[in-house]
Protein backbone atom coordinates (compact mmCIF):
# COMPACT_ATOMS: atom_id res chain seq x y z
CA UNK A 1 0.00 0.00 0.00
CA UNK A 2 1.15 3.38 -0.65
CA UNK A 3 0.56 6.78 1.04
CA UNK A 4 -1.86 8.84 -0.33
CA UNK A 5 -2.31 11.66 2.36
CA UNK A 6 -0.42 12.37 5.27
CA UNK A 7 -1.16 14.87 7.57
CA UNK A 8 1.54 16.11 10.27
CA UNK A 9 1.11 18.19 13.24
CA UNK A 10 -0.95 20.53 11.55
CA UNK A 11 -1.96 23.83 13.26
CA UNK A 12 -5.01 26.09 12.14
CA UNK A 13 -6.79 28.83 13.57
CA UNK A 14 -9.71 31.66 12.86
CA UNK A 15 -8.59 34.65 13.39
CA UNK A 16 -6.94 34.94 17.14
CA UNK A 17 -9.06 31.76 18.06
CA UNK A 18 -6.81 28.52 17.29
CA UNK A 19 -8.98 25.59 16.66
CA UNK A 20 -6.55 22.83 15.01
CA UNK A 21 -3.69 21.57 17.52
CA UNK A 22 -1.20 19.45 15.96
CA UNK A 23 -3.84 17.04 14.08
CA UNK A 24 -1.63 13.87 12.43
CA UNK A 25 -3.35 11.72 10.35
CA UNK A 26 -2.59 8.88 7.24
CA UNK A 27 -4.54 7.88 4.60
CA UNK A 28 -3.23 4.42 2.48
CA UNK A 29 -4.62 3.52 -0.83
CA UNK A 30 -7.39 2.27 -0.71
CA UNK A 31 -8.29 2.89 2.60
CA UNK A 32 -11.94 4.26 4.38
CA UNK A 33 -11.54 6.35 7.62
CA UNK A 34 -13.61 8.15 9.44
CA UNK A 35 -12.72 11.45 11.70
CA UNK A 36 -15.26 11.47 14.81
CA UNK A 37 -15.87 13.67 17.37
CA UNK A 38 -18.40 16.04 18.72
CA UNK A 39 -19.50 19.54 16.89
CA UNK A 40 -17.00 21.99 17.15
CA UNK A 41 -14.44 19.95 18.16
CA UNK A 42 -12.24 20.33 14.19
CA UNK A 43 -13.43 17.51 12.18
CA UNK A 44 -14.57 19.94 9.22
CA UNK A 45 -11.60 22.51 10.04
CA UNK A 46 -9.02 19.44 9.49
CA UNK A 47 -10.62 18.74 6.13
CA UNK A 48 -10.55 22.19 5.32
CA UNK A 49 -6.98 22.94 6.20
CA UNK A 50 -6.03 19.64 3.92
CA UNK A 51 -8.21 21.06 1.11
CA UNK A 52 -6.31 24.53 1.58
CA UNK A 53 -9.67 26.33 2.01
CA UNK A 54 -8.14 27.51 5.41
CA UNK A 55 -4.16 28.21 6.17
CA UNK A 56 -2.48 25.75 8.37
CA UNK A 57 -0.47 27.70 10.79
CA UNK A 58 2.26 24.86 11.57
CA UNK A 59 3.05 21.43 10.58
CA UNK A 60 2.48 19.84 7.25
CA UNK A 61 0.22 18.02 4.58
CA UNK A 62 1.75 15.37 2.17
CA UNK A 63 -0.02 14.38 -0.61
CA UNK A 64 1.77 11.13 -2.33
CA UNK A 65 4.82 11.96 -0.63
CA UNK A 66 4.86 15.61 -1.88
CA UNK A 67 4.00 19.02 0.39
CA UNK A 68 0.45 20.75 -0.50
CA UNK A 69 0.30 22.18 2.46
CA UNK A 70 -1.28 26.10 2.05
CA UNK A 71 -1.45 25.89 -1.59
CA UNK A 72 -4.69 27.40 -3.20
CA UNK A 73 -7.89 24.91 -2.92
CA UNK A 74 -8.13 24.90 -6.99
CA UNK A 75 -4.31 23.92 -7.66
CA UNK A 76 -5.24 20.88 -4.43
CA UNK A 77 -8.54 19.79 -5.86
CA UNK A 78 -6.44 19.37 -9.07
CA UNK A 79 -4.44 16.95 -7.74
CA UNK A 80 -7.07 14.39 -7.18
CA UNK A 81 -9.03 15.54 -4.00
CA UNK A 82 -13.00 15.33 -4.64
CA UNK A 83 -15.25 17.18 -1.78
CA UNK A 84 -18.47 16.61 -1.00
CA UNK A 85 -19.17 19.43 1.77
CA UNK A 86 -21.05 19.87 4.54
CA UNK A 87 -24.86 21.09 3.61
CA UNK A 88 -24.47 19.64 0.24
CA UNK A 89 -23.57 23.22 -1.73
CA UNK A 90 -24.41 22.19 -5.71
CA UNK A 91 -25.34 25.32 -7.39
CA UNK A 92 -28.83 26.43 -7.43
CA UNK A 93 -28.53 28.52 -10.51
CA UNK A 94 -27.45 25.51 -12.57
CA UNK A 95 -29.20 22.18 -13.68
CA UNK A 96 -28.21 19.37 -12.57
CA UNK A 97 -26.71 18.13 -15.79
CA UNK A 98 -24.44 21.60 -15.42
CA UNK A 99 -23.96 20.84 -12.29
CA UNK A 100 -22.30 17.50 -13.26
CA UNK A 101 -20.42 18.80 -16.66
CA UNK A 102 -19.05 21.69 -15.05
CA UNK A 103 -17.25 19.11 -12.85
CA UNK A 104 -15.79 16.88 -15.79
CA UNK A 105 -12.20 16.40 -16.27
CA UNK A 106 -11.29 15.57 -19.88
CA UNK A 107 -9.37 12.44 -18.47
CA UNK A 108 -10.29 9.54 -21.22
CA UNK A 109 -10.73 6.08 -19.50
CA UNK A 110 -12.73 3.88 -19.92
CA UNK A 111 -12.89 3.17 -15.88
CA UNK A 112 -13.14 7.06 -15.66
CA UNK A 113 -16.62 8.71 -13.84
CA UNK A 114 -18.37 10.43 -16.28
CA UNK A 115 -21.83 11.42 -16.83
CA UNK A 116 -22.99 8.15 -17.93
CA UNK A 117 -21.51 6.18 -15.17
CA UNK A 118 -22.55 8.87 -12.57
CA UNK A 119 -26.25 8.49 -13.96
CA UNK A 120 -25.99 5.08 -13.42
CA UNK A 121 -24.86 4.81 -10.09
CA UNK A 122 -27.46 7.84 -9.35
CA UNK A 123 -30.35 6.96 -11.57
CA UNK A 124 -32.31 9.58 -9.64
CA UNK A 125 -30.35 11.97 -11.15
CA UNK A 126 -30.88 10.89 -14.52
CA UNK A 127 -34.94 11.81 -14.02
CA UNK A 128 -33.90 15.02 -13.53
CA UNK A 129 -31.40 16.12 -15.16
CA UNK A 130 -32.92 19.15 -17.02
CA UNK A 131 -34.06 20.20 -13.45
CA UNK A 132 -32.40 23.25 -11.45
CA UNK A 133 -29.86 22.38 -8.37
CA UNK A 134 -32.50 24.38 -6.24
CA UNK A 135 -35.43 21.81 -7.53
CA UNK A 136 -33.97 18.48 -6.25
CA UNK A 137 -35.10 17.83 -2.60
CA UNK A 138 -32.37 16.94 0.26
CA UNK A 139 -31.66 13.07 -0.74
CA UNK A 140 -31.00 14.39 -4.36
CA UNK A 141 -28.98 17.04 -3.88
CA UNK A 142 -26.60 15.08 -1.57
CA UNK A 143 -26.58 12.68 -4.67
CA UNK A 144 -25.55 15.60 -6.89
CA UNK A 145 -23.22 16.80 -4.87
CA UNK A 146 -21.21 13.12 -4.31
CA UNK A 147 -22.12 12.17 -8.32
CA UNK A 148 -19.76 15.64 -9.27
CA UNK A 149 -17.33 15.22 -6.28
CA UNK A 150 -16.66 11.84 -8.59
CA UNK A 151 -16.79 13.55 -12.34
CA UNK A 152 -13.54 15.16 -10.96
CA UNK A 153 -11.95 11.57 -10.60
CA UNK A 154 -10.79 11.82 -7.39
CA UNK A 155 -7.94 9.78 -6.23
CA UNK A 156 -9.57 10.71 -2.13
CA UNK A 157 -13.08 11.16 -1.82
CA UNK A 158 -13.78 13.38 1.33
CA UNK A 159 -17.34 13.34 2.79
CA UNK A 160 -18.54 15.74 5.47
CA UNK A 161 -22.12 15.31 6.83
CA UNK A 162 -23.19 13.13 4.09
CA UNK A 163 -26.35 11.93 5.90
CA UNK A 164 -26.92 14.33 7.82
CA UNK A 165 -30.60 15.27 7.75
CA UNK A 166 -31.90 13.12 5.41
CA UNK A 167 -34.53 10.78 5.70
CA UNK A 168 -34.11 6.99 6.61
CA UNK A 169 -34.95 5.42 3.39
CA UNK A 170 -32.49 8.13 1.35
CA UNK A 171 -29.27 7.45 4.05
CA UNK A 172 -29.45 3.59 3.62
CA UNK A 173 -28.77 4.67 -0.51
CA UNK A 174 -26.08 6.61 0.41
CA UNK A 175 -24.47 4.18 2.47
CA UNK A 176 -25.21 1.49 0.43
CA UNK A 177 -23.50 3.64 -2.22
CA UNK A 178 -21.12 4.69 -0.72
CA UNK A 179 -20.20 0.63 -0.06
CA UNK A 180 -20.15 0.29 -3.72
CA UNK A 181 -17.66 3.21 -3.69
CA UNK A 182 -14.99 1.04 -1.24
CA UNK A 183 -15.43 -1.38 -3.52
CA UNK A 184 -14.37 -0.06 -6.69
CA UNK A 185 -10.77 1.01 -4.68
CA UNK A 186 -11.54 4.13 -3.77
CA UNK A 187 -10.26 5.87 -1.26
CA UNK A 188 -12.29 8.04 1.18
CA UNK A 189 -12.27 10.12 4.20
CA UNK A 190 -15.76 10.67 6.15
CA UNK A 191 -17.03 12.58 8.37
CA UNK A 192 -20.39 11.12 9.87
CA UNK A 193 -22.71 10.60 12.86
CA UNK A 194 -23.59 7.15 12.84
CA UNK A 195 -21.54 5.45 14.17
CA UNK A 196 -22.89 1.52 13.14
CA UNK A 197 -22.83 2.85 10.01
CA UNK A 198 -19.17 3.99 9.89
CA UNK A 199 -17.82 0.76 11.54
CA UNK A 200 -19.52 -1.56 8.81
CA UNK A 201 -18.10 0.97 6.08
CA UNK A 202 -14.34 2.41 7.30
CA UNK A 203 -11.29 0.75 8.05
CA UNK A 204 -9.82 3.43 10.69
CA UNK A 205 -10.77 5.81 12.72
CA UNK A 206 -9.93 8.98 14.32
CA UNK A 207 -11.46 10.71 17.46
CA UNK A 208 -11.00 14.44 17.79
CA UNK A 209 -11.24 16.71 20.53
CA UNK A 210 -10.80 19.93 21.06
CA UNK A 211 -8.32 20.35 17.87
CA UNK A 212 -6.11 17.05 18.45
CA UNK A 213 -6.28 13.34 17.70
CA UNK A 214 -7.58 11.43 21.16
CA UNK A 215 -7.87 7.78 20.17
CA UNK A 216 -7.32 6.04 17.29
CA UNK A 217 -8.08 2.51 15.70
CA UNK A 218 -9.48 0.09 13.63
CA UNK A 219 -13.09 -0.66 13.98
CA UNK A 220 -13.12 -3.65 15.65
CA UNK A 221 -11.07 -1.75 18.47
CA UNK A 222 -13.83 1.37 18.14
CA UNK A 223 -16.56 -1.08 18.81
CA UNK A 224 -14.96 -3.02 21.64
CA UNK A 225 -13.93 0.50 23.14
CA UNK A 226 -16.89 1.90 25.18
CA UNK A 227 -15.32 4.31 27.20
CA UNK A 228 -14.29 6.27 23.93
CA UNK A 229 -17.77 6.20 22.95
CA UNK A 230 -18.77 7.09 26.41
CA UNK A 231 -16.25 10.19 26.58
CA UNK A 232 -15.96 11.83 23.07
CA UNK A 233 -18.96 10.49 21.12
CA UNK A 234 -21.93 10.28 22.94
CA UNK A 235 -23.89 13.07 22.38
CA UNK B 1 -38.42 15.93 -31.09
CA UNK B 2 -38.74 18.71 -28.36
CA UNK B 3 -41.07 21.62 -28.98
CA UNK B 4 -38.89 24.83 -29.10
CA UNK B 5 -38.76 26.63 -26.13
CA UNK B 6 -40.72 29.73 -25.80
CA UNK B 7 -37.89 31.96 -25.15
CA UNK B 8 -36.44 30.90 -28.96
CA UNK B 9 -39.73 31.45 -30.38
CA UNK B 10 -39.13 34.72 -28.94
CA UNK B 11 -35.94 36.01 -30.15
CA UNK B 12 -36.79 34.11 -33.71
CA UNK B 13 -39.67 36.64 -33.85
CA UNK B 14 -37.58 39.40 -32.53
CA UNK B 15 -34.97 39.36 -34.77
CA UNK B 16 -37.47 38.25 -37.86
CA UNK B 17 -39.50 42.02 -36.83
CA UNK B 18 -36.16 43.14 -36.73
CA UNK B 19 -35.28 42.12 -39.85
CA UNK B 20 -38.47 44.00 -41.60
CA UNK B 21 -37.94 47.28 -39.91
CA UNK B 22 -36.51 48.56 -42.90
CA UNK B 23 -39.76 48.35 -44.47
CA UNK B 24 -41.25 50.81 -42.27
CA UNK B 25 -39.45 53.39 -43.61
CA UNK B 26 -41.05 53.00 -46.85
CA UNK B 27 -44.39 54.40 -45.16
CA UNK B 28 -42.99 56.92 -42.52
CA UNK B 29 -41.23 58.45 -45.58
CA UNK B 30 -37.84 59.02 -43.54
CA UNK B 31 -35.34 57.06 -42.32
CA UNK B 32 -36.21 58.41 -38.73
CA UNK B 33 -37.65 54.98 -36.74
CA UNK B 34 -34.26 53.51 -38.90
CA UNK B 35 -31.76 55.78 -37.47
CA UNK B 36 -33.77 55.29 -33.67
CA UNK B 37 -33.54 51.35 -34.41
CA UNK B 38 -29.97 51.69 -35.08
CA UNK B 39 -29.15 52.64 -32.48
CA UNK B 40 -31.45 50.36 -29.98
CA UNK B 41 -29.28 47.68 -31.53
CA UNK B 42 -26.02 49.04 -30.91
CA UNK B 43 -26.72 49.91 -26.52
CA UNK B 44 -28.44 46.04 -27.09
CA UNK B 45 -24.99 45.06 -28.15
CA UNK B 46 -23.44 47.33 -25.26
CA UNK B 47 -26.55 45.51 -22.77
CA UNK B 48 -25.23 41.75 -24.13
CA UNK B 49 -21.73 42.58 -23.45
CA UNK B 50 -22.75 43.87 -19.35
CA UNK B 51 -24.97 41.07 -18.94
CA UNK B 52 -22.29 38.39 -19.33
CA UNK B 53 -20.26 39.47 -16.19
CA UNK B 54 -23.68 40.79 -14.65
CA UNK B 55 -26.12 38.16 -15.28
CA UNK B 56 -24.01 35.23 -15.72
CA UNK B 57 -21.00 36.12 -13.60
CA UNK B 58 -22.70 38.32 -10.95
CA UNK B 59 -20.15 41.11 -11.34
CA UNK B 60 -21.90 44.13 -11.00
CA UNK B 61 -19.77 46.58 -12.91
CA UNK B 62 -20.99 50.15 -12.99
CA UNK B 63 -18.48 51.50 -15.67
CA UNK B 64 -18.91 49.59 -18.56
CA UNK B 65 -20.05 52.71 -20.35
CA UNK B 66 -16.25 53.55 -20.41
CA UNK B 67 -15.76 50.63 -23.14
CA UNK B 68 -18.29 52.03 -25.35
CA UNK B 69 -16.42 54.93 -24.92
CA UNK B 70 -13.19 53.85 -25.50
CA UNK B 71 -14.44 51.66 -29.02
CA UNK B 72 -15.98 55.18 -30.06
CA UNK B 73 -13.17 57.87 -29.16
CA UNK B 74 -10.82 54.99 -30.90
CA UNK B 75 -12.59 55.24 -34.03
CA UNK B 76 -13.03 59.33 -33.59
CA UNK B 77 -9.13 59.78 -32.80
CA UNK B 78 -8.35 57.97 -35.65
CA UNK B 79 -10.67 58.85 -38.32
CA UNK B 80 -9.40 62.59 -37.08
CA UNK B 81 -5.53 61.72 -37.78
CA UNK B 82 -6.89 60.37 -41.37
CA UNK B 83 -7.00 56.87 -40.53
CA UNK B 84 -10.05 55.92 -42.26
CA UNK B 85 -9.99 51.86 -43.55
CA UNK B 86 -12.32 50.01 -41.16
CA UNK B 87 -9.87 46.83 -41.40
CA UNK B 88 -7.44 49.11 -39.14
CA UNK B 89 -9.65 50.81 -36.84
CA UNK B 90 -11.90 48.01 -36.21
CA UNK B 91 -9.02 45.57 -34.73
CA UNK B 92 -7.35 48.30 -33.22
CA UNK B 93 -10.34 49.82 -31.06
CA UNK B 94 -11.18 46.39 -30.06
CA UNK B 95 -7.82 45.64 -29.22
CA UNK B 96 -7.02 48.73 -27.28
CA UNK B 97 -10.40 47.86 -25.18
CA UNK B 98 -9.34 44.61 -24.68
CA UNK B 99 -6.20 45.93 -22.80
CA UNK B 100 -8.24 48.27 -20.88
CA UNK B 101 -10.65 45.65 -19.75
CA UNK B 102 -7.62 43.66 -18.70
CA UNK B 103 -6.34 46.60 -16.59
CA UNK B 104 -9.66 47.67 -14.89
CA UNK B 105 -10.18 43.74 -14.38
CA UNK B 106 -7.10 42.60 -12.90
CA UNK B 107 -7.37 45.15 -10.11
CA UNK B 108 -11.24 45.39 -9.86
CA UNK B 109 -11.46 41.34 -9.78
CA UNK B 110 -9.60 41.68 -6.43
CA UNK B 111 -12.74 43.21 -5.13
CA UNK B 112 -16.24 41.91 -3.99
CA UNK B 113 -19.42 43.22 -4.01
CA UNK B 114 -20.24 47.12 -3.06
CA UNK B 115 -16.37 47.49 -3.65
CA UNK B 116 -16.32 45.92 -6.87
CA UNK B 117 -19.05 48.44 -8.05
CA UNK B 118 -17.38 51.27 -6.81
CA UNK B 119 -13.94 50.26 -7.93
CA UNK B 120 -15.18 50.14 -11.49
CA UNK B 121 -16.76 53.13 -11.27
CA UNK B 122 -13.74 54.60 -10.13
CA UNK B 123 -11.93 53.62 -13.48
CA UNK B 124 -14.59 54.34 -15.63
CA UNK B 125 -15.01 57.84 -14.09
CA UNK B 126 -11.02 58.20 -14.61
CA UNK B 127 -11.34 57.30 -18.27
CA UNK B 128 -14.95 59.54 -18.96
CA UNK B 129 -12.05 62.62 -17.36
CA UNK B 130 -9.39 61.63 -19.53
CA UNK B 131 -11.90 62.39 -22.79
CA UNK B 132 -12.87 65.60 -20.90
CA UNK B 133 -9.33 66.67 -21.08
CA UNK B 134 -8.59 65.89 -24.46
CA UNK B 135 -8.36 69.23 -25.87
CA UNK B 136 -6.72 68.50 -28.99
CA UNK B 137 -9.84 66.10 -29.80
CA UNK B 138 -12.70 68.35 -28.84
CA UNK B 139 -12.90 67.77 -25.07
CA UNK B 140 -15.90 68.54 -23.38
CA UNK B 141 -17.40 69.36 -26.18
CA UNK B 142 -16.84 66.45 -28.10
CA UNK B 143 -15.82 65.41 -31.31
CA UNK B 144 -17.07 65.61 -35.05
CA UNK B 145 -16.50 62.14 -36.66
CA UNK B 146 -15.85 63.38 -40.18
CA UNK B 147 -16.30 59.50 -42.02
CA UNK B 148 -17.60 56.26 -41.32
CA UNK B 149 -15.33 53.70 -41.07
CA UNK B 150 -14.41 52.62 -45.21
CA UNK B 151 -14.66 48.87 -45.82
CA UNK B 152 -14.08 48.33 -49.37
CA UNK B 153 -17.52 45.92 -49.45
CA UNK B 154 -19.65 47.65 -47.72
CA UNK B 155 -20.65 51.46 -47.68
CA UNK B 156 -21.08 52.14 -43.72
CA UNK B 157 -22.75 55.58 -44.86
CA UNK B 158 -25.40 53.99 -46.45
CA UNK B 159 -28.26 53.86 -43.92
CA UNK B 160 -30.13 50.82 -44.52
CA UNK B 161 -26.86 48.61 -44.98
CA UNK B 162 -25.77 50.06 -41.52
CA UNK B 163 -28.21 49.20 -40.26
CA UNK B 164 -27.93 45.46 -41.12
CA UNK B 165 -24.38 45.63 -40.13
CA UNK B 166 -25.29 45.91 -36.49
CA UNK B 167 -28.44 43.66 -37.03
CA UNK B 168 -25.86 40.79 -37.87
CA UNK B 169 -23.17 41.66 -35.55
CA UNK B 170 -25.76 41.98 -32.89
CA UNK B 171 -27.08 38.69 -33.63
CA UNK B 172 -23.98 37.30 -33.00
CA UNK B 173 -23.50 38.69 -30.20
CA UNK B 174 -25.95 37.30 -28.59
CA UNK B 175 -25.58 33.82 -30.51
CA UNK B 176 -22.30 33.52 -28.94
CA UNK B 177 -22.92 34.62 -25.38
CA UNK B 178 -26.01 32.30 -25.02
CA UNK B 179 -23.25 29.62 -26.50
CA UNK B 180 -20.44 30.50 -24.06
CA UNK B 181 -23.07 30.40 -21.14
CA UNK B 182 -23.24 26.69 -21.92
CA UNK B 183 -19.70 25.27 -22.52
CA UNK B 184 -17.53 24.51 -19.14
CA UNK B 185 -16.49 28.31 -19.31
CA UNK B 186 -19.62 29.64 -18.70
CA UNK B 187 -20.84 27.04 -16.21
CA UNK B 188 -17.92 27.85 -14.16
CA UNK B 189 -18.94 31.51 -14.30
CA UNK B 190 -22.61 31.14 -13.43
CA UNK B 191 -21.77 28.23 -10.67
CA UNK B 192 -18.89 30.83 -9.50
CA UNK B 193 -21.34 33.65 -9.18
CA UNK B 194 -23.16 31.82 -6.76
CA UNK B 195 -20.32 29.86 -4.75
CA UNK B 196 -16.65 31.03 -5.89
CA UNK B 197 -14.82 29.02 -2.80
CA UNK B 198 -17.18 25.72 -3.81
CA UNK B 199 -15.90 26.60 -7.72
CA UNK B 200 -12.26 26.78 -6.53
CA UNK B 201 -13.11 23.69 -4.57
CA UNK B 202 -13.72 21.89 -7.62
CA UNK B 203 -10.31 22.96 -8.80
CA UNK B 204 -11.03 26.00 -11.00
CA UNK B 205 -9.03 29.04 -10.64
CA UNK B 206 -12.41 31.56 -10.86
CA UNK B 207 -10.59 34.27 -11.03
CA UNK B 208 -9.00 33.82 -14.43
CA UNK B 209 -12.40 33.18 -15.41
CA UNK B 210 -13.84 36.27 -14.29
CA UNK B 211 -10.70 37.79 -15.86
CA UNK B 212 -11.19 36.20 -19.28
CA UNK B 213 -14.79 37.15 -18.78
CA UNK B 214 -14.37 41.02 -18.25
CA UNK B 215 -12.11 41.45 -21.06
CA UNK B 216 -14.88 39.50 -23.21
CA UNK B 217 -17.13 41.62 -22.39
CA UNK B 218 -15.11 44.60 -22.39
CA UNK B 219 -13.82 43.90 -25.76
CA UNK B 220 -17.82 43.29 -26.85
CA UNK B 221 -18.84 46.27 -25.51
CA UNK B 222 -15.78 48.22 -27.57
CA UNK B 223 -17.46 47.16 -30.60
CA UNK B 224 -20.77 48.31 -29.94
CA UNK B 225 -18.64 51.98 -29.34
CA UNK B 226 -17.18 51.47 -32.58
CA UNK B 227 -21.25 51.36 -34.30
CA UNK B 228 -22.01 54.17 -32.27
CA UNK B 229 -19.22 56.55 -33.06
CA UNK B 230 -19.77 55.49 -36.84
CA UNK B 231 -23.87 55.90 -36.40
CA UNK B 232 -23.63 59.30 -34.21
CA UNK B 233 -20.25 60.64 -36.59
CA UNK B 234 -19.86 62.55 -33.11
CA UNK B 235 -18.38 61.39 -29.84
CA UNK B 236 -18.19 63.45 -26.88
CA UNK B 237 -17.65 62.35 -23.10
CA UNK B 238 -21.33 61.86 -22.05
CA UNK B 239 -20.85 58.49 -24.35
CA UNK B 240 -19.18 57.24 -20.91
CA UNK B 241 -20.73 58.96 -17.84
CA UNK B 242 -21.79 57.06 -15.81
CA UNK B 243 -25.33 57.40 -16.18
CA UNK B 244 -24.97 55.77 -19.33
CA UNK B 245 -23.36 52.36 -17.18
CA UNK B 246 -26.57 52.55 -15.35
CA UNK B 247 -28.78 52.54 -18.43
CA UNK B 248 -26.93 49.49 -19.44
CA UNK B 249 -27.49 48.35 -15.81
CA UNK B 250 -31.19 48.82 -16.24
CA UNK B 251 -31.40 47.36 -19.29
CA UNK B 252 -30.34 44.26 -18.58
CA UNK B 253 -32.09 43.96 -15.69
CA UNK B 254 -35.34 45.16 -17.40
CA UNK B 255 -34.84 42.23 -19.75
CA UNK B 256 -33.78 39.52 -17.81
CA UNK B 257 -30.43 38.82 -16.42
CA UNK B 258 -28.27 36.02 -17.40
CA UNK B 259 -30.44 35.62 -20.56
CA UNK B 260 -28.68 36.70 -23.77
CA UNK B 261 -32.08 37.77 -25.38
CA UNK B 262 -33.08 39.78 -22.35
CA UNK B 263 -30.82 42.63 -22.78
CA UNK B 264 -32.04 42.88 -26.19
CA UNK B 265 -35.79 42.92 -24.71
CA UNK B 266 -34.34 45.17 -21.59
CA UNK B 267 -32.79 47.54 -24.49
CA UNK B 268 -36.05 47.96 -26.63
CA UNK B 269 -38.24 48.94 -24.04
CA UNK B 270 -35.63 51.43 -22.27
CA UNK B 271 -35.07 53.19 -25.96
CA UNK B 272 -39.11 53.38 -26.62
CA UNK B 273 -39.58 54.33 -22.97
CA UNK B 274 -36.87 57.77 -23.38
CA UNK B 275 -38.65 58.06 -26.84
CA UNK B 276 -42.35 58.41 -26.12
CA UNK B 277 -41.69 59.55 -22.60
CA UNK B 278 -39.56 62.05 -23.61
CA UNK B 279 -42.45 63.32 -25.73
CA UNK B 280 -44.53 63.94 -23.07
CA UNK B 281 -41.88 65.83 -20.73
CA UNK B 282 -38.05 66.84 -20.33
CA UNK B 283 -38.03 64.95 -17.20
CA UNK B 284 -39.04 61.56 -18.15
CA UNK B 285 -37.10 59.54 -16.13
CA UNK B 286 -39.77 60.84 -13.37
CA UNK B 287 -42.50 58.73 -15.08
CA UNK B 288 -39.70 56.05 -15.92
CA UNK B 289 -38.24 55.52 -12.33
CA UNK B 290 -41.80 54.32 -10.86
CA UNK B 291 -42.38 52.27 -13.73
CA UNK B 292 -39.19 50.23 -12.99
CA UNK B 293 -40.20 49.98 -9.16
CA UNK B 294 -43.31 48.54 -10.01
CA UNK B 295 -41.68 46.34 -12.85
CA UNK B 296 -39.03 45.18 -10.46
CA UNK B 297 -41.88 44.03 -7.30
CA UNK B 298 -43.80 42.52 -10.08
CA UNK B 299 -41.34 40.55 -12.53
CA UNK B 300 -38.11 40.08 -10.70
CA UNK B 301 -36.48 37.84 -13.39
CA UNK B 302 -37.34 40.68 -15.51
CA UNK B 303 -39.55 40.48 -19.15
CA UNK B 304 -37.40 37.69 -20.62
CA UNK B 305 -38.89 35.58 -17.38
CA UNK B 306 -42.55 35.71 -19.09
CA UNK B 307 -40.79 33.36 -21.68
CA UNK B 308 -39.83 30.05 -20.43
CA UNK B 309 -36.25 29.01 -21.13
CA UNK B 310 -37.82 24.81 -21.62
CA UNK B 311 -41.40 24.15 -23.45
CA UNK B 312 -43.02 22.81 -20.65
CA UNK B 313 -41.68 24.77 -17.70
CA UNK B 314 -44.30 27.64 -15.91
Amino acid sequence: MTRLLEVEGVHAAYGPSEVLFGISLHIEEGEVITLLGRNGMGKTTTVRTILGLMRCSAGGVRWQGGPIGNRPSHIVARLGLGYVPEGRRIFPNLSVRENLLVAGRDRESSSAWNLERVLDFFPRLAERLDNGGAQLSGGEQQMLAIGRALMTNPSLLILDEATEGLAPIVREEIWRRLHQLKQTGLTILIIDKELDELCALADRHYVIEKGEIVWSGDSAALQADAGVQATYLAV
Amino acid sequence: MRRPSPRLLLACVLFILLALAPILTIFVGNDYPLIVLTRVLILAMAAVSLDLILGYGGMVSLGHAAFLGLGAYAVGIMTTEGVTSGLVQWPLAILLTALVALVIGALSLRTRGVYFILVTLAFAQMIYFVSVGLDAYGGEDGLVVPTRSRFSVLDLSDRTSFYFLCLVLLFAAIAFVAHLARTRFGLVLRGAAMNERRMRALGFPVYRYRLAAFVIAGALCGLAGILLANHSEFVSPSIMNWGRSADLIIMVVLGGIGSAVGPLLGAMVFMLAEETLSHLTTYWQLIFGPLILIFVRFARSGLIGLFPERSGDG
